[in-house]
């Protein structure tokens, strides 16, 4: 067998993504997380008098908790795979990944296990963010005074 | 109309996570820290506040917003305190993410068992 016969027999054999599908669930799933994180700012401001920025603020400790609390219940990982980025790019994947690290390096110990691994996905987020922040802060500094 | 604007803009910042996930070779980690940097970025345009009054908590939801707080937890403590307020200030407004991530996380594993 020749190298591209070789070739072909992989083609064939690896599946198949389609991806404006793809793109079609992330693009329903997410719009579904900004509805549903809507939905209870409205209740929030409707129900419990909490002011706009405040209600932004519960509607984040809400969302994080509820991805949280699937991730541990053992859903969520279902969830990304069928949802893709519509559950990666809300607030939602950045619980998740703290959650299964903490799940998955629970039995190695408190410290060089849980302690040690959490950030292990998030910590790219939140160094980079921290960065960036730092230097567009001074940009705006500048440039806004 | 609320409802409609923030379903559109979340959309379709998944939509543009997944066009990029599925036509290069980047991992979920790249992804979220590009649109965490693009949130700085769209903060120090003042275009994220445009964004959170046009989807509101579609806005506030996705990953972008994380990097928008820290950008004007950053920006604010300089405006409060001048060049220390930049480190004091940064993750003051970021904090709500990060703590709730760490507390709820923490004591939800101590409860549940890890699936095999």
């Amino acid at each position: 067998m020749n190298l591209d016969e070789y070739k072909k027999i992989v083609d064939n054999l690896t599946p198949k993504e389609n991806k404006s599908k793809n793109a079609l669930v992330a693009f329903f799933t997410g719009g579904a997380v900004g509805v549903f994180a809507e939905i209870i700012v409205t209740i929030l401001l409707h129900c419990f008098g909490v002011s706009r920025s405040e209600s932004y603020l519960w509607t984040c400790v809400i969302v994080i908790f509820l991805s949280c609390l699937s991730t541990s219940l053992g859903f969520f990982d279902n969830l990304v795979t069928k949802a893709k980025a519509g559950l990666i790019i809300p607030t939602t994947g950045f619980a998740h990944s703290v959650t299964s690290a903490a799940l998955d390096y629970k039995r190695d110990g408190l410290i060089t296990g849980i302690g040690a691994n959490v950030f292990k996905l998030a910590g790219s987020v939140i160094i980079y963010g921290i960065l960036s922040a730092f230097f567009f802060a001074i940009l705006g500094v500048i440039f806004y005074g | 109309m609320n409802f409609l604007s923030a379903f559109v803009f979340s959309g379709i910042a998944c939509f543009f996570a997944q066009v990029i996930l599925d036509n290069t070779k980047l991992t979920p980690g790249h992804v979220t820290s590009i649109f965490t940097i693009l949130g700085t970025f769209f903060g120090f345009l003042g275009l994220y506040d445009k964004f959170i009054s046009f989807a509101g908590a579609g806005a506030t939801t996705i990953i972008s917003n994380f990097g928008y707080v820290l950008y004007k937890g950053a920006y604010l403590g300089f405006q409060e305190q001048g060049i220390i307020g930049l480190f004091s200030g940064l993750l003051t407004k970021g904090s709500c993410a990060i703590a709730s991530v760490v507390i709820f996380s923490f004591i939800l594993v101590m409860i549940f068992k890890p699936r095999d």
